[in-house]
């Protein structure tokens, strides 16, 4: 690794915002339509001043509002353009009835998620409530916990997207991620990943072929269309580790769809994503030091839900603490990775006991000293079947 | 020892709020100043007034002045505010907020509230730039001007929204500027007594960003600029009121006149449809 880092890259202290944006410029993207919303708008400034510097060859569309920042992009998209936005929070909800359109229209269109907090109340802070109600849009998903990892998955995400035809959100936290900086490995020149994402051909709007994108399917054929997408998104799973595979034997990083850390030998594992697992993996370090076994994972395909890592993870395991920074209102067990997970183990006849924490929600602080405080009541076993909101005042 | 006096508005501010999240030297106080002075000189009860925003710089208004008030969604501010008014016609229903959340986000919302004649009173603080998210392009943006995302200038020219919300049926429009504070109290008094949309679009400092990024060296130098570039017109069409940047901002009340506000119109349906007639 050390011989490729020192032949193709650039060595720069970014923020997980500025990773964004040079990973869209060295994607070579053709257009970007966004509008601006903090955490996400050093995103979109930064790439403003690639394209005004002549480092980046694309059209930015300053647009309205979120809602057609998106119809740009299926717009850009389907005419064959290699499209980029990004988003964070309302501006994602504001979104919403388009992410449906760019899945079910097929386009590989790429979008980076600084995830925040959901009004009311009005909060700009970072949780993973906004990234969670997008689940249903059959939106490849991926949650980045490093500016690195931000920066590889954006143009991992368009070999995955070009090859599958879904779209890709790359998410990471706002505020903890998106505005703090990391040393960040970036292309040194230009088409690095030309080979890597290929310009491929692909059904466009083109005059002299003239076809219609999401035309009106009726009960003889929407449910055979919307199966397509149901396999597509199951083509996704063997295609995000292809690309995560090809990219670490070509550029010397790899992540895998599930990231462990000392699991071999404990009694817990916490479980979650995000920048958070830092902090998690730090207070598995110090509990490991005082003898407590202890072990962490993280979820970095959230969509396709990465099925058989997690179940060899879950098979290692014999207890699991979920800490989800989003909550589904109205149900016992109520963080979203932890509704999942246990709906899979259900489907897979695993039982290991999941205790579901609720963190972080609107950027409320999550040390050490709080993840230390879970694992030794997960590991007491004296734990609710129903979701944990840690720390909240009732 | 000193007696320090109270500020003769202090009734209408949220104290405990204080101090405010605004820059030294921004135009929204001049703004907030105005329109309190309005309350105050037309002598309206405090709860008979409630001020709707929302998200910007200027979406903070309501936060600071003691009225019922509802801060919602970046570009909503306008449905919202229909809303109450509907429920409580007897309230006087004020929206605030920047260029972006009116013009841009919430454009359509301020077209069709016009063209409906909606018994609001919208005051549009334009400050070139999209504040809160730190100094971004706005539709208000003049070519002459740069801002973070177009460090070159802004790729189409700008939205005279005085024009726009004329042209939807607006029946009170008017601009003035933070250099011309009792003439903008003056016009908010005859928003308040106008029945139907009124629209005061009030040209405003943003010396943290689009001043600082325009290389003006202080809030005077900017000010001085929004000084001079606003002319006052007395009795033009709206349609010939100027917004450039290098010549003229046109200032004054461009529209004016009585017509069946919104509630007299759906009022006027409810009889028809009761086959009632007066
Ligand atoms: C749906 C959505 N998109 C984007 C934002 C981010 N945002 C908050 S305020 C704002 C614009 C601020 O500019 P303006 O409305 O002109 O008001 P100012 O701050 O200049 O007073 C933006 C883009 C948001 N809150 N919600
Ligand atoms: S950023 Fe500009 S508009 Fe916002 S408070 Fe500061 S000076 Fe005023």
């Amino acid at each position: 690794m050390e011989t490729i880092a020192k032949s193709i890259w650039k060595r720069l202290p970014l923020s997980s915002n500025y990773a964004v944006a040079y990973a869209a410029r060295d994607s070579d993207v053709d257009e970007i339509a966004a509008y601006p919303i903090t955490p996400q708008t050093t995103v979109v400034e930064k790439l403003s001043e690639f394209i005004a510097n002549g480092e980046l060859l694309a059209e930015m569309v300053h647009v309205e509002s979120e809602h057609s920042a998106m119809s740009a992009s299926i717009g850009a998209s389907a005419a064959g353009a290699r499209a980029f936005t990004a988003t964070s929070s309302q501006g994602l909800e504001l979104m919403h009835e388009l992410l449906h359109i760019a899945s079910g229209m097929r386009l590989p269109i790429v979008m980076s998620v600084a995830a925040r907090a959901l009004s009311a109340p009005l909060s700009i802070w970072g949780d993973y409530s906004d990234v969670m109600n997008t689940r249903d849009t059959s939106w490849i998903t991926i949650i980045a916990s490093s500016a690195q990892e931000v920066y590889d998955s954006i143009v991992q995400a368009y070999r995955i997207a070009e090859s599958v035809m879904l779209p890709v959100m790359v998410a990471y936290d706002g505020f903890m991620m998106s505005h703090t900086y990391e040393p960040v490995f970036v292309s040194e020149k230009a088409g690095l990943f030309r080979d890597y994402i290929p310009r491929k051909g692909r059904v466009v709007l083109d005059t002299k072929k003239p076809v219609t994108m999401g035309a009106v399917a009726n009960p003889d054929w929407y449910y055979e269309t919307k199966y397509q997408q149901v396999k597509a998104m199951s083509d996704a799973y063997g295609l995000s580790v292809e690309a995560d595979q090809t990219f670490s034997k070509l550029y010397g990083r790899g992540y895998g769809l599930v990231e462990e850390y000392n699991v071999d030998n404990s009694e817990l594992v916490i479980l979650t994503y995000g920048g958070i697992f830092g902090t998690v993996k730090q207070a598995v370090d110090e509990m490991r030091e005082q003898g407590i076994p202890v072990g962490a994972a993280r979820v970095r395909l959230f969509r396709p839900f990465p099925l058989n890592e997690l179940r060899s993870l879950l098979l290692k395991s014999k207890a699991v603490a979920v800490l989800d920074r989003s909550f589904s209102n109205g149900l016992p067990v109520s963080g979203p990775l932890a509704v999942e997970l246990k709906s899979m183990m259900n489907s897979y006849n695993i039982n290991v006991p999941v205790y579901s924490y609720i963190v972080g929600l609107g950027q409320r602080t999550v040390t050490e000293a709080d993840i230390s405080k879970i694992a030794s009541q997960a590991l007491s076993s004296k734990v609710s079947n129903e979701s944990i909101y840690w720390g909240v005042r009732e | 020892m000193e007696e320090t006096l109270a500020h003769p508005l202090e009734k209408y501010l949220r104290t405990e709020k204080l101090p405010h999240m605004w820059c030294p030297g921004c135009g929204i106080g001049t703004v907030v100043q105005a329109f309190l002075r309005a309350v105050d000189e037309l002598k309206i009860e405090q709860d008979k007034v409630v001020a709707v925003s929302g998200i910007g710089c200027t979406g903070r208004i309501p936060q600071y002045i003691k009225f019922d008030g509802a801060h919602v969604l970046h570009g909503r501010a306008i449905p919202v505010a229909l809303g109450i008014k509907l429920a409580r016609p007897d309230l006087k229903v004020v929206v605030f907020g920047g260029d972006g959340d009116l013009a841009s986000i919430g454009g359509n919302h301020l077209m069709h509230a016009a063209r409906r004649n909606a018994d609001l009173i919208v005051i549009m603080v334009n400050n070139f730039i999209y504040g809160l998210t730190g100094g971004q392009v706005a539709p208000t943006t003049p070519k002459e001007a740069t801002t973070y995302t177009s460090p070159y200038g802004p790729d189409s020219k700008p939205l005279d929204a005085v024009k726009l919300v004329s042209a939807a049926g607006g029946t009170f429009v008017a601009r003035w500027s933070t250099a011309y504070p009792v003439l903008l109290k003056e016009s908010i008094k005859r928003a308040f007594s106008h029945r139907g949309f009124s629209f005061i679009e009030v040209i405003s400092q943003c010396p943290e960003l689009f001043g600082r990024i325009n290389n003006f060296k202080s809030t005077y130098e900017i000010y001085q600029k929004i000084k001079k570039v606003g002319t006052i017109r007395r009795g033009i069409s709206p349609y010939d009121a100027k917004y450039d940047w290098n010549s003229e901002i046109s200032l004054g009340e461009f529209v004016n006149f009585e017509a069946p506000s919104y509630y007299d119109q759906l009022r006027e349906i409810i009889e028809k449809a009761k086959g009632v007639k007066e």
